[in-house]
């Protein structure tokens, strides 16, 4: 089994160099995250026609852009991993998927908070939101998937083709929800109407997204070294790791 | 190459003969899922006949869904999965074969079924003719990508909830063209669009799915 | 050739690695020279691969499912060929019974069959004696002698002590 680790991008050697990087993107986060925190709330302009309960917009805005580029990231790593019949891109996709779930969640949560003073309800059945839910579902679904398949190799794969076929069918799903959404809508209320932009807000949710990003990299790290140790465990470099962790405490 | 597709479509199909019970159960749930809205809702015409092209194409939905997990499941517990794979023949083929047996097997019949049913939630007559015509053309599609869920969960434990969990989002473009073309008729709309609609995605699936499923396939039997 | 090996060492998952069911991890399979990846429909048409499962439907008689198995295969095969295949090994009587009320041995005997049928030159057979009376495996193994003498070859597992006479014979023992 050791002759694997040369073929293929070797988990023994991405390891430690995933453990070296968690710590940077961490960092970047946190400070992007105070940067942009601070902007959102201090800085930007108070909106006038909707007063502050605008600023969810600043978290809602970059989570529901994370859940949707994290689902693309996951389905390309899926590509990769099974087209090269690697297993480091596998893993990679199975440490985005909770992430991508968790920001989908998290955008609609702030979406309904939004809603409420907005639009008076909870929940509106907008575009958004419902694509936004639906996407929700594919990363269940791919998650159920995963963990209802014992061999880890096979329920890499049959998560791959997954996540391949939810990629092809979201952006169809998305027309779908839209069209509909045109059809059913009497009054005109939308996220679209978001406040118009000031080059401050902008700034704010760039800043936002950013430290989403160095979030997602570094947590995604984090659970790839998880999956790792607990995948490889039978092997030689995690038992030496477990001895080296050991005698250092 | 054409014989062995013509073969495994007319085996499912004897198969199904054979075992009859199974597309009752489809149909009767159907029939079932369809009848228990009125009750729960109240017999308002009025009410019944805007709501029922959404309850009819999700009973139907949901009925397609149920009889998924038998698509290949004996195939793959009695072996003759793996002589389908290791056959020098084209395994998309052998899928759109099994594909169609289960469509013409639980589709059509809920198709056939559905205008009764459309009466009872006091459909007008074009609006019964479009909803067939939708079904004719969205259910196929339900089968092609219910096909690829079936794959990827064979031997999986606990497949019955996870197949709907998976394929039960990828249905949602055809439930809105099929349930908007019959609603469009209803309010006295061209159905065109919808239909058209439906019948690309149902296209698009005919074309993609047999790959994907035979992939399914090919990763479930390992 | 014989696979030998305890339960659990590893003989299905080498058959079902040669058929190409499972792709290795490692290495690469070749078919006269060639990978078999490369060359895969020459090898499928060259193999008859019959696991620890028979491949039979239940609601079918055994004609009809090795019927439908020959055509999958690419095959041709009479009505009346099926039923001297199946009188040859023994169970011409059931040829017209739903497959699920046969016995253990008769549908092992109904699958195995098919080595009657066929011209492939390369039989990978997974516990081709399990579940056989004695009679039995006196004509599966003069079939398969009768194959290997005639320029085919055979990959077989078994735990069993079953002498197949014709030279050439290898013996690979799986242990863990």
């Amino acid at each position: 089994m050791n002759i694997n680790w040369f073929k293929y991008s070797s988990p023994q050697t991405f390891y430690p160099l995933a453990g070296r990087m968690i710590p940077w993107f961490a960092w970047a986060a946190s400070i992007f995250a105070v940067i942009g925190l601070y902007i959102s709330f201090f800085i930007a302009p108070t909106d006038f026609q909707q007063g502050e309960a605008y600023r969810i917009i600043f978290v809602h805005v970059p989570a529901a852009w994370m859940s949707m580029f994290i689902y693309m990231v996951m389905a390309g790593w899926a590509a990769l991993g099974l087209s090269l019949n690697a297993r480091l891109p596998a893993m990679m996709a199975q440490a985005l998927a909770p992430t991508g779930a968790i920001f989908t969640l998290l955008a609609l949560v702030t979406g309904s908070f939004w809603g409420k003073p907005m639009w008076g309800a909870w929940w509106v059945w907008d575009a958004r939101l419902t694509s936004e839910l639906i996407l929700l579902f594919l990363y269940l679904g791919f998650i159920a998937l995963q963990s209802s398949i014992d061999d880890p190799r096979k329920a890499d794969k049959a998560g791959a083709l997954l996540a391949l076929v939810g990629v092809v069918n979201v952006p169809i799903i998305y027309f779908s929800v839209k069209w509909w959404n045109t059809l059913h809508q009497g009054s005109t209320i939308s996220m679209g109407a978001a406040p118009k932009m000031v080059t401050t807000m902008l700034l704010g949710m760039l800043l936002m997204a950013l430290a989403f990003w160095m979030y997602t990299i570094a947590v995604a790290l984090m659970r790839v070294r998880c999956i790792m140790l607990e995948r490889e465990r039978a092997s030689d470099w995690v038992k030496e790791q477990a001895l080296s962790v050991g005698g250092n405490t | 190459m054409n014989r062995a597709w013509v073969t495994i479509f007319k085996r499912d199909i004897l198969l199904a003969l054979r075992r009859r019970s199974d597309v009752a159960t489809t149909l009767f749930f159907f029939l079932i899922v369809a009848s228990l809205f009125p009750l729960g809702i109240g017999p308002e015409p009025a009410v019944l006949s805007s709501i029922a092209p959404g309850v009819l194409w999700v009973a139907a939905l949901l009925a397609g869904m149920l009889s998924l997990t038998r698509m290949f499941a004996s195939d793959f517990s009695d072996g003759s999965l793996e002589q389908m794979l290791i056959a020098p023949q084209p395994l998309p083929m052998l899928v759109i074969a099994k594909v169609l047996a289960h469509w013409i097997v639980c589709g059509l019949p809920v198709v056939l079924l559905a205008p009764m049913i459309g009466l009872q939630y006091a459909l007008p007559n074009d609006a019964l003719l479009v909803l067939v015509l939708s079904l004719l053309l969205g259910t196929p599609a339900l089968s092609l990508i219910g096909a690829i869920g079936a794959a990827l969960t064979l031997g999986v434990r606990g497949s019955g909830l996870l197949i709907a969990l998976l394929v039960l989002p990828l249905y949602i473009p055809v439930l809105i063209f099929g349930a908007g073309a019959v609603a469009a008729s209803q309010h006295g709309m061209s159905p065109e669009a919808h239909l058209s609609l439906l019948a690309a995605f149902s296209l698009l699936s005919l074309v993609l799915a047999p790959f994907a499923t035979a992939a399914a396939l090919r990763i479930s039997v390992e | 050739m014989y696979v030998l090996g305890d339960n659990g060492s590893g003989k299905s998952s080498l058959l079902r690695l040669l058929c190409g069911l499972m792709q290795p991890e490692l290495g690469s399979i070749y078919w006269q020279g060639e990978q078999v990846k490369h060359v895969l429909e020459v090898f499928q048409a060259n193999l008859l691969y019959i696991g620890h499962l028979n491949g039979l439907k239940e609601d079918l008689s055994p004609i009809e499912n090795l019927q439908v198995n020959m055509r999958l295969a690419a095959d041709h095969a009479e009505k009346s060929d099926v039923l001297d295949a199946l009188e040859a090994i023994g169970v011409g009587r059931c040829a017209n019974l739903p497959v699920r009320v046969l016995s253990q041995g008769q549908k092992r005997r109904v699958a195995l069959a098919r080595l009657w049928l066929t011209e492939r030159k390369l039989w990978i057979l997974d516990e081709p004696f399990a579940a056989l009376d004695s009679a039995s495996i006196d004509v599966l193994v003069a079939r398969i002698n009768h194959h290997l003498n005639n320029d085919g070859m055979a990959i077989i597992t078994t735990h069993q002590d079953v002498v197949i006479s014709a030279q050439s014979t290898q013996v690979l023992r799986l242990d863990l």
